[in-house]
């Protein structure tokens, strides 16, 4: 120690001179340093002085502002902004944030303030200032630890094509070791080159096939814009990265439909299971079919109530919880309408069409009443919403859950029917009345409990559903007569043909949306489904056979 | 004594009479001013249109409360035309003959409107409108207290092609398919075309009634939008169907700053019962947001809360347009000193009503009135932060003057007399 020590003095004497020189350089450093630090202070504090005004065109200087000074303490600020947790009060003169958590700071001093005094206002903005706020958020936040803001960071200089942000890019680009923040990272970089016109030509045409390969909507946005002022190599390269976009997008389309029409059809499956049992196995014209499936997505409202102001915490349960709710209560309300009015109409469709049709108007104007007209709010529960791109189609959860909810409720149908007494005696009971009964199967019970079965299905639909749907009301209205469709489509009386035709429908509607548009879409699955009646009058899959005769 | 059938129901009417009296006894003159309301409070439209009834039985009690009209009581006679569109013009007929209602506030829809009109001519009596629609109509017995198309489609798209809007250049005009969509997207084609916007940059696209799969929909105005230039959709959507179109929207990742949405059938009344995080920061552009401060809105909205018992209940823009017509027709009662029907009617153009965001409107001789027109942003509470608004207030214009046909109609019942006086050939009817 000491003798290192002795050393470097010595060192330090000998090379005198020129150790002066570079200290003098040091402290020149420090002291450019040291007046910079509080030049970004000042330049901050006067990017902050901008919102005070709350004028669009005064947040829109601020937020410039903000992003030249590249004071870190900017971030929470555009944050903030962006979140409507920025405030300002005029009479003080003060910018306050406040954090996720509810504490409110001054955005100058960062000290804590108790409570947003009297006269705190919101900074407002529009749409082109929160595009802006994002963009300048995004270069400020590109060498950020998280990765998953480098990757929105990087997003935002995607759509903002900001060529100052390019050397930040590039710096990020070579630390950056996360594959998606790095895909994210490339993508800017090729649309900042791409949009730049000032960028070496070599360069913009590699940029343009790079954003070719990848094939995206916003891709195809930037190559289209790009092609109006393009000249030359640049032009070829371009038009060709953006055929070889639409070649793939296409595809993606293609695969899109397929999916929408998929999920559209187990909506319909949904929708329809339960009438295939009431209307399909026993043979009743059930129009309050509808109102069972309303009735379920209420009672997931009242579920949803009920957990908002007791046990919030259990807010993504609401769903599982009020499944066999509304299994209960649709099922008790489809028992006491087949004990009290159908068991009367037997054998009697018209009368059944019409008693029943005027059951789904008390039902509905009942629910009318007691909940009032208005839209009820459902919300989703966390892994309801959203969405997750699979090959370049995005698939949203809540879609995909329905899609795996229906065939669950479907198999288990099934296997009810198939495998327990329960639906045993039902098969029985509805091939041959008078041969049930003198087996001593109790033919009423049995009645009862089929139309409690698949008014409870309906009840489950209704939970679904209201997952996509408004609760009001008048949610029955628009799936009794896709129901119906369903059900007479795939063959009276036969499950899995209610399944085939439900997705039948489901994917030929959506073939057809794009060309002939939802309306005249519409019309046309009604017309061929007219035409293919007439052909087979027992839908796709009838039934063969003695029940056939009854 | 003998006394006849005739006798004795003479006396109980006398005694009936004498009853009523007694228990209004404090109104001095003659039997109440009747006023219809004929709003339906069942079936599809009773979402929007239960909340009419309301605020007008609150500005009845409230009118009561200053002491009726004329030293007259005012009653509400409530019909429920039950969203059928041939019961609108049987109610109509009931409450004109069978009630003898001095004037009536009510429909909604255009289809609705269309179906009492004839019953309104026919017995010459009021009809007060109170809901944007599509224009291109101007009648001796009706007042358009909503907004023409040039009240809230044509700014809300100057407003989307201006700097702040977003310098938008692709349009998309989605709607439901009826009149009033068909009618104003029209106009709305015809306008844009005249600011100079491609063919090929309009997409026009409508839906059924209560359509509830967008994915297609939503996924092809995506496809629309990245053609690289700014894209909007501008939102005839009717009720119902809006709240499966936003979810779709967030749920596809469509946000407000890629493809914004300014809506025209969207309010406050439809954001109560629904999730707004997808729809933050979409647009709907109205006359009215309850979120002006004004001390009149106050007012109007503390009275609200009041007579509804609910201290959340929103107010929305027909609501404003029911409270304008309202005080508009006391306001002609009183100047023409008479409910007759011919009185008011001549009564009511030029009279002048402050409305609830601060200005004055007035009732124009084509019978429709002037409007400010805002733009408004979604927030998290269901309300909206006005971004946008037109420096003063925007005259209606019955006929519209972007469309072939109907530029050179005007409707004046005042001078002319007529509702589609043609200002080229000089004469009355098109």
């Amino acid at each position: 120690m000491q003798r290192s020590m002795a050393a470097s003095v010595g060192m330090h004497r000998r090379s005198m001179k020129k150790a002066s020189m570079a200290g003098f350089l040091a402290m020149l450093v420090l002291f450019a340093a040291l007046l910079a630090l509080p030049a970004r202070a000042q330049s901050y504090d006067a990017a902050i002085d901008r919102f005070l005004s709350d004028s669009f065109p005064d947040t829109e200087a601020g937020i410039a502002a903000l992003q030249a000074a590249g004071d870190p303490r900017g971030v929470a600020v555009l944050e903030a902004l962006l979140d409507r947790r920025l405030f300002v009060v005029a009479a003080s003169r003060t910018v306050l944030v406040r954090d996720r958590a509810g504490q409110t700071s001054d955005a100058r001093t960062g000290q804590a303030v108790a409570n947003a005094p009297d006269g705190a206002v919101m900074v407002r903005l529009n749409n082109r200032l929160r595009g802006l706020a994002q963009a300048a958020l995004g270069a400020m936040t590109l060498l950020s630890p998280d990765p998953e803001r480098r990757r929105l960071a990087a997003e935002a200089v995607f759509r903002s094509r900001d060529a100052s942000a390019l050397p930040a890019i590039d710096k990020a680009l070579e630390t950056e070791n996360v594959p998606r923040v790095r895909a994210a990272l490339r993508e800017a970089r090729a649309a900042i080159l791409l949009a730049d016109a000032q960028a070496p030509i070599a360069e913009r045409i590699a940029a343009a096939a790079f954003i070719g390969e990848i094939g995206d909507q916003d891709g195809i946005g930037l190559l289209r814009q790009t092609l109006a002022n393009a000249q030359g190599p640049l032009r070829e390269a371009v038009e060709a990265a953006i055929k070889r976009a639409e070649f793939s997008q296409q595809l993606r389309r293609a695969g899109q439909t397929f999916w929408f029409g998929l999920s559209l059809g187990s909506v319909l499956l949904l929708a329809a299971i339960g009438l295939a049992i009431t209307f399909g196995v026993m043979g009743v014209i059930n129009m309050a079919h509808g109102e069972m499936v309303m009735i379920g997505a209420y009672v997931t409202f009242v579920v949803q109530d009920i957990i908002r102001t007791h046990a919030p915490h259990l807010f993504d349960w609401s769903l599982p919880i009020a499944l066999p709710l509304a299994f209960v209560v649709t099922g008790l309300i489809g028992i006491a309408i087949e004990r009290g009015i159908i068991r009367f109409l037997y054998g009697r469709p018209l009368e059944t069409l019409l008693a029943t049709f005027g059951v789904s108007l008390v039902l509905q104007q009942a629910v009318r009443t007691a909940f009032g007209p208005t839209n009820r709010e459902v919300g989703a529960p966390s892994y309801m919403s959203g969405s997750f791109e699979f090959i370049g189609m995005q698939i949203t959860y809540g879609r995909l859950w329905i899609l795996v909810f229906t065939f669950a409720v479907f198999f288990l149908l099934l296997a009810v029917l198939k495998a327990t007494a329960l639906g045993l005696h039902m098969r029985a009971v509805t091939q041959n009345r008078r041969m049930a009964a003198s087996m001593g199967i109790r033919t009423g019970f049995v009645d009862a409990m089929t139309f409690g079965l698949g008014s409870g299905i309906a009840g489950l639909a209704g939970v679904a559903l209201s997952q996509i749907d408004n609760v009001s009301p008048n949610l029955g209205q628009s799936y009794i007569i896709d129901s119906f469709m369903v059900v007479v489509f795939g063959g009276v009386g036969n499950l899995w043909g209610t399944l085939v035709a439900a997705f039948t429908l489901g994917i030929a509607n959506k073939v057809l949306e794009p060309f002939a548009g939802a309306v005249l879409g519409k019309i046309l699955i009604l017309i061929l489904l007219i035409l293919f009646i007439q052909k087979r009058p027992r839908g796709l899959f009838a039934l063969k056979g003695r029940a056939v005769e009854q | 004594m003998r006394v006849s059938r005739r006798t004795l129901l003479a006396s109980a009417a006398g005694s009936a009479a004498i009853l009523k009296f007694g228990a209004t006894g404090s109104w001095a003159q003659g039997a109440p001013i009747k006023v219809g309301i004929l709003h339906s409070l069942s079936g599809t439209m009773a979402i929007s249109e239960t909340t009419l009834k309301d605020v007008m039985l609150m500005l009845i009690e409230e009118q009561n409360k200053k002491g009726g009209v004329l030293g007259r009581r005012l009653e509400a006679v409530v019909t429920d035309p039950a969203s059928n569109w041939p019961l609108f013009a049987e109610k109509a007929r009931e409450l004109i003959t069978r009630d003898r209602v001095s004037a009536t506030f009510g429909c909604w829809t255009s289809v609705s409107r269309k179906s009492v009109l004839p019953v309104f001519k026919e017995l010459n009596n009021i009809l007060f409108y109170p809901v944007q629609y599509e224009g291109e109509e101007s009648e001796r017995n009706v007042f358009y207290t909503g907004a023409a198309p040039n009240q809230q489609a044509i700014p809300a798209v100057d407003y989307l092609m201006s700097k702040d809007g977003g310098e938008v250049k692709r349009w998309v005009l989605a709607g439901t398919d009826y009149v009033y969509p068909r009618t104003t997207n029209r106009i709305l084609e015809a306008y844009l075309r005249s600011k100079g916007v491609a063919a090929s940059d309009i997409m026009i696209n409508y839906t059924p009634f209560g359509h509830s799969d967008w994915q297609t929909i939503v996924a092809s105005i995506k496809t629309f939008g990245a053609a690289g230039k700014k894209t909007a959709v501008v939102s005839t959507i009717n009720g119902d169907a809006n709240v499966p179109f936003y979810k779709e929207l967030g749920n596809q990742g469509v946000k407000a700053t890629d493809i914004p949405v300014v809506a025209f059938s969207v309010g406050e009344e439809e954001l109560a019962g629904i999730d707004t995080k997808p729809l933050l920061g979409h647009l709907a552009a109205w006359n009215y947001f309850q979120s002006v401060k004004n001390p009149d809105n106050e007012a109007f909205i503390k009275t609200w809360q009041a007579f509804t018992r609910n201290p959340k209940r929103v107010t929305n823009d027909p609501m404003e347009a029911h409270y304008i017509g309202f005080n508009m027709w006391v306001k002609a009662v009183e100047k023409a000193k008479t409910v007759d029907v011919d009185a008011v009617i001549d009564a009511l153009p030029g009279i002048k009503q402050a409305n609830l965001t601060g200005g004055i409107s007035e009732m124009l001789p084509n019978h429709h009135i002037t409007k400010p027109v805002m733009i408004g942003e979604v927030r998290e509470d269901g309300q909206f932060d006005v971004v946008w608004q037109t420096a003063g207030l925007v005259p209606g214009d019955a006929w519209s003057k972007h469309l072939e046909g109907s530029k050179d109609l005007i409707g004046d019942w005042v001078g002319r007399k007529c509702g589609n006086w043609n200002t080229v050939t000089n004469r009355c009817g098109a």
